[in-house]
């Protein structure tokens, strides 16, 4: 359920605009933070919202690379797999952090903490091999740094 | 050291506040038109500038503003592309957090040029960062009198927005982008009617990359003569910002002369080749342009001369392989990019590419048939037939790899195995 407080400040963005449909990602972005993940029902909550049909609103949530239809760890980190991170270790990233986490690419670790998934190029060649978590970049990397990163999100998270 | 324009306020930690900004001369070029200008006399100028879009396409952005009718219809929209998403280039996200105003600047002066009222950024998701910074600047422009209602006192009315993506490939692509502003799949829609004509909602848009609109205040600024002889070509016209990557020792963003010749900008810029790396091939301009081989290496960086030399200078993004990496496994990694990039809107594409992929990942990992090579061929000549932009330039890295290595192509058939392994 969305908090009423939340549905108010969706209603009164939505009612500022000429075109509500424009707002379509901004919805999406707000009730997955609110749900941890765009479920069935914010699904049916954004539609609702936008006076879209809960397909109209599959068809998009479906398309986002951001957008994330099915439960996911408190931080999703993005692996950067294009040419620029390739080549400068992303593979070795990737074995690093599946076997730290105990986990393979697209899984969630049982604490609900971690969620990896594989990215196209995020744009920051110049800091490769880069990662991206809960949509912030992280690079270059090396083992040591990222066992650095995990611990600070596992203090942060308690 | 070449003229720092774009990249004159740039700092190693942060971004040029406004003050800094208009210390430096900012707002001035927004000023004088607002006053001295009509909005031909803005369009005649930057036509005069010779100033090419920097996002991949090189459209003259002078031309692109005159095919808005003179009595189209009102509210008009200015886009701009900040959705850099071609693997390699990330020059969009340095300019932004470099000198946010500049661009804001520029997007007011082209958008009185096109008499719109109305300013989107369109950005991707990857770059919050950014968006947060312009998001914070947009409102001290306005705080500063240079957004709102009545921009310096002028009556002229224009105010920007920041739109954040939920990120795919194809929202660069500017009727994909449209769709995407509209709340609908980005499917790209082939014109007519151009999106000058009919664009967002229905309406005269007028879309540029970041890079092409902050030149637009320096052009202003400093006249069109000068930004044309910022280039060492004829035919090039003003800086580019070259995104350098992979095998260099200084990757980065450097701002250089349009025309510089490409062994300038690795062995002095990028600070030559990692130890021990020799120049094998380069991709000059992102995933989507083909490799140049060591006999360009000296070639000269501007639009019209890559394309008389048969190749494309796209965004710039310079991307350096040396000779220890395998080039049917770099144009592996470059066709997985496009096949799950691919908006799936039309069957080539969506198709194609995957299938692309699989013979490429079987000839790198020793499965490869010699009769694959005229399949690949054949296939990348249907891509031609996609229904946009987005599938030829796909498959430049391929066609290249068989134009110009093919003997690398054939050893991985011949030993059943990559070569380099």
């Amino acid at each position: 359920m969305l908090s009423e407080e939340l549905k108010k400040s969706l209603i009164d963005k939505i009612a500022s605009v000429e075109h509500p449909r424009e707002l379509v990602v901004d919805v999406m972005f707000e009730l997955q933070d609110h749900y941890g993940f765009l479920s069935d029902e914010a699904l049916e909550e954004a539609a609702l919202l936008l006076g879209m049909t809960p397909l109209e609103m599959e068809e998009l949530a479906t398309f986002y690379t951001f957008i994330f239809r099915e439960p996911v760890g408190k931080y999703v980190i993005h692996v950067c797999d294009s040419i620029i991170c390739w080549m400068d270790g992303y593979e070795s990233i990737r074995d690093y952090l599946c076997q730290k986490l105990g986990i393979k690419m697209g899984e969630t670790t049982p604490d609900g903490l971690f969620t990896l998934l594989p990215v196209c190029c995020i744009g920051y060649c110049d800091r490769s091999p880069a990662i991206l978590i809960n949509r912030k970049v992280y690079g270059p990397l090396t083992p040591e740094k990222l066992d650095n990163i995990l611990e600070e999100l596992k203090t942060e998270a308690g | 050291m070449y003229p720092q324009v774009l990249f004159k306020n740039r700092k190693p930690d942060r971004i040029a506040t406004l003050e800094e900004y208009r210390a430096s001369g900012g707002y001035a070029a927004l000023a004088d038109v607002l006053k001295n200008f009509s909005y031909k006399d803005v369009r005649a100028v930057v036509l005069d500038g010779l100033l090419l879009g920097r996002g991949g396409a090189a459209f003259p952005a002078g031309r692109k503003v005159m095919t808005v009718p003179d009595d189209a219809p009102f509210p008009r929209y200015i886009v701009c592309n900040a959705d850099e998403m071609e693997p390699g280039t990330f020059k969009d996200r340095v300019l932004i957090h470099a000198d946010p105003h500049m661009l804001i600047e520029g997007m007011i002066i082209e958008a009185y040029s096109a008499r719109a009222e109305k300013g989107i950024i369109f950005i991707r998701p990857e770059y919050e960062s950014a968006a947060r910074i312009l998001d914070r600047e947009i409102e001290n422009a306005r705080l500063a009198g240079y957004l709102g209602d009545n921009i310096l006192d002028s009556g002229y009315a224009f105010d920007i927005v920041v739109h954040r993506s939920g990120g795919r490939y194809i929202c660069g692509e500017v009727t994909a982008q449209i769709n995407a502003l509209e709340g609908k799949r980005p499917n790209p829609k082939q014109p007519p009617p151009y999106a000058t004509e009919k664009g967002l909602w229905g309406q005269p848009t007028v879309a540029h990359n970041v890079e092409t609109l902050v030149c637009i205040p320096h052009i202003i600024r400093n006249g069109a003569e000068w930004f044309r002889n910022l280039a060492l070509t004829d035919t090039g016209s003003g800086t580019k910002i070259f995104c350098v990557s992979g095998k260099v020792n200084r990757p980065g963003c450097y701002e250089l002369p349009m025309g510089i010749r490409l062994s300038e900008i690795i062995e002095t810029h990028a600070g030559g080749m990692r130890d021990g790396a020799q120049f094998k091939a380069c991709l000059p301009g992102g995933a989507s342009t083909a490799f140049l081989t060591p006999e360009f290496y000296d070639i000269e960086m501007d639009f019209e001369t890559m394309k008389k030399a048969g190749q494309r200078l796209g965004t710039g993004a310079i991307m350096v392989f040396d000779h220890k990496t395998c080039l049917v496994e770099t144009t592996l990694n470059l066709t997985e990019f496009f096949a799950r990039e691919s908006c799936g809107w039309c069957t080539p594409c969506r198709e194609g590419f995957p299938y692309l992929r699989d013979l490429l990942w079987r000839i790198e990992h020793g499965q490869g048939k010699e009769e694959y090579i005229s399949t690949i061929k054949q296939m990348c000549h249907h891509l031609w037939n996609a229904y946009c932009a987005f599938a030829p330039g796909g498959v430049a890295p391929i066609e290249s790899l068989l134009a110009y290595f093919e003997d690398e192509v054939y050893a991985h058939i011949r030993e059943k195995k990559c070569p380099f392994k």
